[in-house]
């Protein structure tokens, strides 16, 4: 299998190699003709994109996809989830069956330049981590010298792992294993003192322990893995709308807009909310949507604090900390460039 | 006391069971020691199977109160069970694929009765299939339109399954019969095609119809996905139909078609009225077994993210409320795999008995004439 799936992915990349250069008819103008934007999604990922059991999708990324349905029809309802695999997404992407990635994809320079991606701002910061038993007292990585530390095989994870530990000067005792039930499992049974996978990830694993409480994820995070949608290259106008999309997330919080007030907030005398909800306009025509554009996604959608509370935040089974994500203003790094 | 004890020991040995109990499993110490120790094994088993199925599994509630019970969380089950079948199709219109899949248990019910087999019977499954697309679809029967990548669960594994039965029959004899064919053009396609697919497992063609055929159309021109799969799946169990009718083919002695060229009758109709007829009837028993190989297959199409039955258990799996219950999603999806491959074993196999066969009715099939 694990032979497979790097075939599989070696003729994926092949794949989307072979696309390179190749121009398509502007997206937007598409999108409006059909209706409704095409995003892919993963087919499974807990808090960013899974089915509840209605059959609907949920989550932090699908949250940015409903978003651009917003901003485009004014309707974040005119959205159509394609589920990829991994393998998949790229080509998907290219030969036109999605418009856009909402898929917990990683921006990396290669995927900037030879995939043949455009990415918008990151929407969630990702990053390696660890997981420790409560009662063993560790509440930094610097103590896990000398620890038996659960890793998935042949991942870039294990790697990671490797590195932090050297850079550290830390003796490292490596667990490897094949998946991730056998990993979290193995952890539990105390066969190992630390579990790392990336940091959603380990809240993912710690909700199915009988007491999630006694688990606690260290703050330290040892990988950077910044994941953003993405659009093809050769379309500029399409990159502004989902660009700005996601910023407009991410500025409606900065201004303290949610669902819920941004009807009070629309006679606020604040010209940058004003700006922003399209009162004063400007930012609609220039990017050739809708003057409410930014109105109807919090409205609808909601502010990326409220999305990120709604799906994985402290109230949900994943319990996620904002940390990196926070807002700029509370030591994370969400920034907005202005919107005017 | 004792007196009991005598009584019950001497009407013991009268039990058939009993005796044959003794005899077997009793009759030396070690033979008592294993079967005690055994039985004791079995015992402790079962009983912590049946109490993780049954007595501490958690009927109702959610993921917190499973976790805490340690059983089996058949209340997961109760959750998603509506999206394991019937997957992203909305919820409203989901009377359409329910429809479907009633149609389709009706029909192959309809198929296990001697009496109803025919003619009409072959329409009534094209047909009920055919509208099933259009009424899942929607558009041409003025209904709510429901795009494919929507469609899921257990009517997709259904469909792909059965349209790809229906049409690989068919493609699978012309392949078989090129085969054996005199033209030269004719058969070398038909050997290089069949080959070349026999050659790849089913992954790779599905992964080539999915991620490379998109490649090489022009831009801006998709073909739906479902679409390239369901084509993919006719192509591979097509080439395995092919070799499985060539057996059948072969079977049929040089003799017969010479009798049949004898008294006058074309190429073509040598081929319908004479060979065909015997050679498909003698591979019914494999043919039956590629088509349950087949349904199982379907289930591959997760590695391309077509929400089959397989793949929308897999995908019920992340929802973040409910993490870490796979084995009950499996389990429950297992049962409903076995009871479709089960009941088109059992229907094989009362085709095969209502056949006449070499073994029982003499020389029926060979020397017919």
């Amino acid at each position: 299998m694990k032979l497979n799936n790097r075939l599989i992915a070696s003729l994926a990349l092949l794949a989307t190699v072979m696309w390179l250069g190749s121009a398509q008819a502007s997206t937007i103008d598409e999108i409006k003709k059909r209706g409704h934007v095409k995003c892919g999604v993963s087919a499974g990922l807990p808090g960013f994109s899974a089915p509840d059991s209605k059959g609907n999708w949920q989550g932090l990324d699908v949250d940015v996809c409903r978003a651009l349905g917003a901003a485009i029809f004014g309707d974040a309802k005119k959205v159509k989830f394609v589920g990829l695999s991994a393998q998949q997404r790229f080509t998907a992407l290219q030969s036109g069956e999605v418009d856009v990635l909402t898929r917990n994809t990683t921006h990396t320079l290669s995927r900037d330049t030879s995939v043949g991606l455009n990415f918008a701002p990151t929407n969630y910061y990702d990053g390696q981590g660890f997981m420790v038993k409560k009662k063993s007292k560790i509440t930094s990585a610097k103590q896990l010298s000398g620890a038996a530390i659960c890793v998935q095989q042949g991942t870039t994870t294990e790697r990671n792992l490797a590195d932090y530990f050297r850079q550290n000067k830390m003796k490292m005792k490596p667990i490897v294993m094949e998946g991730n039930d056998e990993l979290f499992k193995a952890f539990l049974a105390g066969r190992c003192d630390a579990l790392t996978t990336d940091a959603s990830g380990l809240a993912a694993e710690r909700t199915k322990a009988k007491n999630p409480n006694e688990l606690v994820i260290l703050p330290e995070v040892i990988s950077k893995e910044p994941l953003a949608a993405a659009v093809r290259h050769g379309d500029d106008a399409f990159f502004d709308i989902v660009k700005w999309t996601v910023y407009a997330l991410i500025s409606a919080e900065e201004l303290g807009i949610t669902s819920k007030n941004v009807d009070q907030k629309i006679k606020s005398y604040n010209p940058d909310v004003l700006r922003f909800l399209g009162k004063v306009p400007g930012n609609g025509k220039a990017l050739g949507l809708d003057e409410k554009w930014a109105y109807s996604i919090v409205k609808q959608v909601g502010n990326y604090g409220e999305s990120f509370e709604k799906h994985v935040g402290k109230k949900t089974a994943l319990r996620l900390d904002r940390g990196l994500n926070a807002l700029w203003t509370d030591g994370g790094l969400m920034y907005s460039p202005p919107l005017k | 006391m004792s007196e009991l004890i005598l009584r019950l020991h001497e009407k013991l040995p009268q039990w058939k069971s009993v005796t044959w109990a003794k005899k077997n499993l009793f009759n030396s110490i070690f033979n008592t020691i294993l079967t005690i120790s055994i039985g004791l094994l079995v015992l402790n088993i079962l009983s912590s199977v049946v109490s993780w199925f049954f007595l501490d599994a958690t009927f109702q509630g959610d993921a917190k109160l499973c976790r805490e019970s340690g059983g089996a969380c058949w209340a997961f089950i109760f959750e998603k069970s509506r999206y394991i079948i019937f997957g992203h199709y909305p919820t409203a219109l989901v009377w359409r694929p329910a429809l479907f899949i009633f149609g389709v248990i009706s029909l192959f019910g309809a198929s296990f009765k001697r009496e109803f087999w025919g003619k009409r019977l072959f329409w009534s499954w094209i047909l009920w299939l055919t509208f099933s697309i259009l009424l899942l679809d929607g558009r041409l029967l003025g209904l709510t339109h429901v795009e494919t990548t929507k469609w899921g669960g257990l009517p997709l594994t259904l469909l792909i399954s059965f349209i790809g039965i229906g049409c690989s029959y068919p493609f699978g004899i012309i392949l078989a019969v090129a085969r054996q064919s005199n033209l030269i053009v004719l058969k070398t396609l038909s050997v290089l095609f069949i080959e070349l697919i026999r050659g790849v497992p089913l992954i790779s063609i599905l992964f080539m119809a999915s991620v490379l055929f998109p490649i090489f159309l022009p831009d801006g021109f998709t073909i739906d996905k479902l679409f390239r799969a369901q084509v993919a799946i006719i192509l591979f169990s097509g080439a395995y139909m092919a070799e499985v009718i060539r057996g059948g083919l072969q079977a049929i002695p040089r003799g017969q078609v010479e009798a049949a060229k004898s008294i006058g009758l074309t190429n073509s109709q040598t081929l319908r009225l004479v060979v065909l007829p015997q050679a498909l009837r003698i591979v019914i028993p494999p043919t039956v077994s590629t088509f349950i190989g087949m349904f199982k297959d379907t289930s591959l199409l997760v590695i391309i993210a077509l929400f089959d039955l397989m793949f929308t258990t897999k995908s019920s799996l992340s929802d973040s409320e409910w993490l870490g219950f796979a084995r009950e999603a499996y389990i429950f999806t297992a049962m409903i795999y076995f009871v479709c491959c089960f009941s088109m074993s059992r229907l094989s196999k009362k085709i095969e008995e209502s056949m006449p066969s070499d073994g029982k009715k003499g020389k029926g099939v060979s020397y017919g004439f």
